[in-house]
């Protein structure tokens, strides 16, 4: 009962907030005044906010911002040892801050690392979480400017991103972590520069109590779905997630971003009705799959499970198999990537959701920029096919999708399983699946995961397999360095392509893409390309096991 | 134009596009090409197909080192798949060649008579050159392309139109065109030929009912990009797969070797098996075929489009130009209604209006006599019979005609004319008549004044025949579905607005551009494509040129100039401006099958993965033949019968893709539902039959 009033003021909480706050989000990107905090911005970078970008321009500076903030990164992890606040900790070690570099900057926020244990306070601050706000600053910025590719009215220009990039940070991130720092440190989350302190324990023990600047942390690492943790156990470590409001107040955080934005892409089309079609889409895939996550964790199959009732390993007492699994499937669902349950101790199926989420392609409702402009390529697919069979030239919103927008689409949809596939595929072949805990079934699903994590650029990790071995750190990094930029120069591309065109006008022939049939349609189109993808691999690694 | 301007619009139930019935001798007779085909140089063409075939030379060289019953038989319909699906293209290639074979009997090697010097030389027409001038008179074949510049004569041109009755061509004007290979019955003419050697419309026709430089269509490319992604994604799927088998048989070391898996991971005839039922063979199989059979649909009605590209714009098409006259209504105006004046007996203007009438055959004419029949009971008088009559034809001066029996003077004409002459005759005109005058102006209809005198008393209006454009029968409830398929029709007149939106209100239409010249056609085409709108119209004349070649689809009729023929991009040969309707809908079925299929050949995936995934793995993991969920007898059987189900359903949609789906205009909305429930649904539920009905059978073969 407790975990469905969970689950229900969730919904009832983003339906509510969906209006408003996608409403004040289309008026940042698409507002014509800047602020004095943003004017000086500009000028110290020297960008004219005024001057429109087309795809290509928007994609280098996506792409130039990213190679720096990458750079920057490495070197902050490389030299830590030698800056304030390291805590005494070493500097990263080459594959472990390439791997972490990459992660962050990617929105991924894998960690093939302990937090607690690696990382000082600086870096954590001034290196990981900066970019906690600026990778998903990117994100969002990617999915407006493809938006104002179907907005766009033979214009080419796709608005300029340090304008994007500057608003969304300042405007809409910034603000809400505040409060919701503020927030989380009344709910008990530590918040300090204290390098821990040591106790003796009631048993006599000594016990090093950490602390450090997690409430902030905390706020950005849900509201820009990054995931990356504090502490190597993330949300499920009291200091980070301390009750189980906060674990709701979590979810919302890193739901409502990706749930509002179809608000700005109705706005910015000038037809909400489309707005409300792609949130029926993630809505109806979202629900599905927290339902089907909960039930497979409730009444769990497996001897264990059977025996004390529910499937309780590896979730924490104080949240309960429910908010567990929703918070599974929030964050498999968005890029997020943060846990506060084991899914390596979750049932066989119930630990193939959130995979199944995450191949996705994480559109329902995804990633910050990233969930809305893979369920639109999504749509483009569904909107040819469906388009065909009604006897015209397909078109969205008014463009057409023809040859060269086609081919786009396809690559953005090909580039991820390809992913998946050649590196599951590369670490049997090659022999690193043995760092992997299990064997049989339940070890192919630890491989397959970790892949699919990387190449979605989600960094959950299903956890009982190590990878912080130089091959592991190399493959999840290059899987997250292309799972996260060939799809978005993709996207900006295609983005470009649908600007140049005139829009067609609406007429009885034009294929209805706001309607309960298409959005059934765009369900069914993801889940069967989904399961015709993955199902062979699936097969071997969950579905055996959940079957045997 | 006039010729076929009788024919009503054809009614709503029957427009339903339909095509040939694909006879099955004909697949014996294609075989041979479908073999050729199998050449990679061309199938590499066709992405699906060729890794079908590549497949399919794996499994032969897998079964000639290790032969096996499964691997045999396997290869055997890998390599059928893609004869299926060459037989597909040959036979609709095989189609087209056999009309084409028709244009080349009549296209004979025919002599010209040159005119060099103002001296007759004979040279053969192939050696014509742009700008020539020849001679062909009575009997003659005429030897190019060209226009008529001096003389009139009757033209046979039954060898392309396939219509028999003569049509005449005269220097000047719109009926000046005249087509190589067709022959001259009566007169003489001097033709001026606009063709280049071997670019004849022959010869441009022959190239394209064979398909000989088909290009694909801007629709084709991006369907065939898709279903290049799919591919790769399967191809992915499935290779990737087999690290992941090794390890899962090695965990299970125990397990029994089977026919799909061992130590070494599933057997290669297995996979080959996964990837090519899993890949969207059944639309890339039927793809091309189902382009050349759209073109041949349209050339089964006599238009013939000058590229694919023109066929597909003409399923987008947003507004449909339509000349008035001809299309709209029946190109004549005609009597609809006797309206006397008061104190006037309706049957006393019939007949007044019947006898001034008789003389006059004029399509107005013969309307009023037969008004008069239908509605008054007045049986038709043969004007050589009335000897006393004197019948006063109609003349620009009097703009008045009549007659004359003894005393009695009827006349009809223009209203200001015929009160004119009652005035002379002494009689006075009641304002009535004015009253009813403008009433049927209004309407946009013609009055046609009829008055009396007999001698010795006054002249008097007796009433005024109501002359109206008559619209076809069936066209609104025609420009009624047009408007449920989201296109708009626009009325091209040369009337004036009043009478323009009479008929336009009358026919249905959504707009109707009145008195328009060439230049506002022009200019209307380009505000609709600012707008993003796709523009289809009909034209003749060289004064529609410049507007066929702006709009979208630019259908010239045969009988028009060459300079029409140039600038559409589609020829009617039945010059049958209401063949545009048609047009748009062969346009949109071609779209319709592409989709439906593509749709068909995605659903019917999910069948096969019941039936291999099992095949492949339950050895390993008992616990996966749970997803046996059709009870197939065995590994072999279940992987044998996809490969099997999967090569026939190409043989048996082909007879859909030549014909295309069936299609009734009717919304978007409607359209989808329809489709998606047929071929979505079908897709995903037929295989799931098909395989275990292949499974009963195959069963029984030993080995299996």
């Amino acid at each position: 009962m407790a975990g469905w009033l969970f689950v229900i003021t969730l919904l009832l909480a983003l339906v509510a907030v969906h209006r408003p706050f996608g409403d004040y989000m289309y008026k940042v990107v698409s507002g014509r005044r800047n602020n004095v905090v943003e004017r000086g911005i500009y000028r110290l970078v020297g960008v004219d906010p005024s001057a429109e970008q087309t795809w290509g321009v928007y994609a280098r500076s996506v792409l130039a911002f990213s190679a720096v903030s990458i750079l920057f990164l490495y070197l902050f992890l490389r030299i830590q040892d030698k800056l304030w606040l390291s805590l005494g900790f070493a500097g990263v070690p080459t594959h472990i801050a390439w791997n972490t570099a990459v992660s962050f900057v990617t929105n991924t926020n894998w960690q093939a690392y302990s937090g607690e244990s690696t990382m000082g306070h600086l870096v954590q601050m001034a290196g990981l979480a900066v970019q906690n706000f600026v990778s998903a600053s990117v994100g969002i910025a990617v999915a407006v400017a493809l938006i104002r590719g179907f907005a766009g009215r033979k214009t080419g220009t796709l608005g300029n991103f340090w304008v994007d990039l500057t608003r969304i940070t300042l405007r809409v991130l910034l603000p809400i972590c505040v409060l919701a720092t503020l927030v989380f440190m009344i709910a008990g989350m530590v918040q300090n520069l204290s390098g821990g302190t040591d106790v003796t324990t009631l048993t006599g023990a000594t016990q090093h109590i950490t602390g450090g600047p997690v409430a902030s942390q905390e706020a950005i690492k849900e509201l820009g779905t990054n995931g990356g943790g504090f502490y190597n156990v993330n949300s499920a470590h009291p200091f980070e997630n301390p009750t189980a409001w906060t674990n709701w107040l979590q979810i919302f955080l890193i739901l409502v971003i990706p749930f509002s934005l179809p608000r700005v892409f109705g706005r910015m089309v000038g037809q909400l009705r489309q707005g409300y079609a792609i949130v029926a889409v993630m809505a109806v895939l979202a629900i599905a799959s927290i339902a089907l996550t909960v039930g497979f964790e409730v009444h769990g199959a497996g001897t264990v499970p059977q025996a004390v009732g529910a499937a309780m390993e590896g979730k924490e007492v104080r949240f309960g198999i429910p908010n567990s699994a929703t918070f599974a499937s929030a964050t498999t669902l968005t890029s997020t990537g943060a846990v506060d349950s084991f899914h390596d101790s979750y049932t066989a199926f119930g630990g193939m959701m959130p995979m199944i989420n995450m191949m996705l392609g994480e559109v329902a409702p995804g990633g910050v920029g990233s969930g809305l402009y893979g369920l639109l390529i999504l749509a483009v697919i569904t909107v040819f096919v469906a388009g065909l069979m009604v006897g015209r030239t397909p078109e969205y919103i008014g463009k057409k999708i023809g040859a060269r927008e086609m081919k786009l689409a396809s690559l953005y949809f090909l580039v991820t399983p390809a992913l998946v596939l050649i590196g599951t595929a590369a670490a049997f072949a090659t022999g690193n699946n043995s760092t992997a805990l299990n064997v049989g079934p339940h070890g192919l699903s630890e491989v397959l995961y970790a892949f699919t994590s990387a190449a979605n650029n989600n960094g959950s990790a299903f956890a009982g397999i190590t990878v912080n071995t130089p091959w592991w750190d190399t493959a999840l990094g290059l899987a997250m360095l292309i799972g996260r930029f060939l799809p978005l120069v993709l996207v900006l591309a295609l983005a470009g392509s649908l600007a140049r065109q005139k829009p067609v006008p609406e007429s009885e022939g034009t294929l209805p893409t706001h309607k309960p049939l298409f959005v059934g349609m765009v369900v069914g189109v993801t889940v069967v390309l989904v399961a015709l993808t993955f199902l062979p691999a699936l097969a071997l690694g969950p579905i055996a096991e959940g079957l045997s | 134009m006039t010729l076929l301007a009788e024919k009503p619009a054809t009614p709503s139930k029957s427009s339903a596009v339909k095509g040939g019935l694909l006879d099955p001798q004909q697949l014996w007779k294609s075989l041979p090409g479908a073999l050729v085909k199998l050449d990679p140089r061309t199938l590499w063409r066709n992405p699906v197909m060729f890794i079908v075939e590549v497949g399919a030379v794996f499994t032969t060289v897998l079964s000639i080192v290790d032969p096996s019953a499964l691997g045999w038989i396997i290869t055997v319909w890998l390599w059928l798949t893609v004869v299926f699906a060459n037989l597909a293209e040959a036979v609709a290639e095989g189609r087209g060649k056999a009309q084409a074979a028709a244009l080349r009997a009549a296209k004979q090697d025919a002599v010209a008579r040159l005119l060099r010097d103002g001296r007759e030389v004979a040279i053969p027409a192939t050696e014509l050159k742009l700008g020539d001038i020849v001679v062909a008179e009575a009997g003659d074949l005429i030897p190019g392309d060209g226009d008529v510049i001096e003389g009139i004569a009757s033209v046979d041109e039954s060898a392309i139109t396939g219509e028999s009755a003569p049509v005449i061509r005269e220097s000047g004007g719109d009926r000046s065109a005249v087509t190589g290979g067709t022959k001259v019955l009566s007169d003489r003419i001097v033709i001026k030929i606009t063709q280049r050697p071997g670019e004849s419309f022959v010869d441009r026709m022959i190239a394209l009912v064979e398909g000989a430089n088909r290009q694909k269509t801007p629709n084709e490319i991006a369907l065939n990009i898709l279903l290049a992604a799919l591919t790769i994604i399967f191809l992915l799927s499935v290779v990737t797969l087999q690290p992941l088998a090794i390890f899962s048989k090695a965990y299970n070391a125990a397990a029994p070797d089977t026919t799909t898996i061992n130590q070494h991971g599933v057997s290669g005839i297995v996979l080959v098996s996964l990837i090519v039922c899993l890949i969207p063979t059944t639309i890339g199989a039927l793809l091309s075929a189902i382009g050349i059979a759209g073109m041949d649909r349209l050339v089964q009605r006599n238009v013939l489009a000058m590229s694919g590209r023109a066929v597909e714009a003409a399923g987008d098409v947003n507004t449909l130009l339509l000349d008035k006259t001809g299309t709209i209504t029946l190109g004549n105006r005609q009597a609809s209604e006797f309206v006397p004046v008061e104190g006037v007996d309706a049957l006393r203007l019939a007949d007044a209006a019947q006898l001034s009438s008789l003389a006059d055959e004029t399509p107005e004419g013969r309307s009023v006599v037969v008004l008069a029949k239908n509605e008054h009971g007045l049986r038709e008088r043969e004007p050589g019979l009335m000897t006393d009559a004197t019948f006063v034809p109609f003349t620009a001066q009097t703009r008045m005609s009549g007659v004359d029996i003894g005393a009695r003077q009827i006349r009809k004409g223009a209203a200001a004319a015929v009160m004119k002459w009652v005035r002379e005759n002494g009689g006075h005109p009641t304002e009535q008549v004015g009253e009813i005058v403008d009433m049927i102006s209004a309407t946009g209809g013609t009055p046609l004044v009829v008055a009396e005198h007999v001698d010795g008393q006054p002249a008097q209006a007796l009433g005024v025949i109501h002359l109206k454009d008559v619209v076809k029968s069936g066209m609104r409830a025609r420009f009624d579905e047009m408007r449920a398929m989201g296109i708009r029709t626009v009325m091209i007149t040369g009337d004036n607005p009043r009478t323009a939106k009479a008929i336009a209100d009358e026919a249905g239409v959504d707009d109707f551009l009145a008195e328009a010249t060439p230049e506002d056609k022009l200019a209307y085409i380009r505000k609709e494509q600012e707008g993003g709108r796709l523009v289809a119209m009909t034209g003749d004349g060289t004064n529609d040129a410049p507007a066929l070649a702006q709009a979208d689809v630019g259908v010239a009729m045969n009988t028009g100039t060459s300079a029409a023929k140039e600038a559409g991009n589609m020829v009617d040969l039945d010059s049958d401006p209401t063949k545009l309707i048609e047009i748009v809908e062969i346009g949109k079925q071609l779209l319709i099958t592409r989709g439906a299929l593509t749709t068909f050949s995605i659903t019917n995936d999910i069948a096969k993965y019941f039936a291999i995934i099992p095949a492949m793995f339950a050895a390993v993991y008992p616990g996966l033949d749970q997803l046996n969920v059709m009870r197939l007898h065995s590994p072999g059987s279940a992987i044998l019968s996809a490969v099997i189900f999967n090569a026939l359903i190409i043989v048996a949609l082909i007879p859909l893709a030549l014909r295309g789906v069936r299609y009734k205009p009717s919304s978007a909305s409607a359209l989808l539902r329809r489709n998606l429930w047929i071929y979505g649904l079908g897709g995903a539920i037929i295989p799931f039959i098909g395989i275990k009905l292949i499974d009963l059978l195959v069963q029984f073969i030993p080995g299996i």
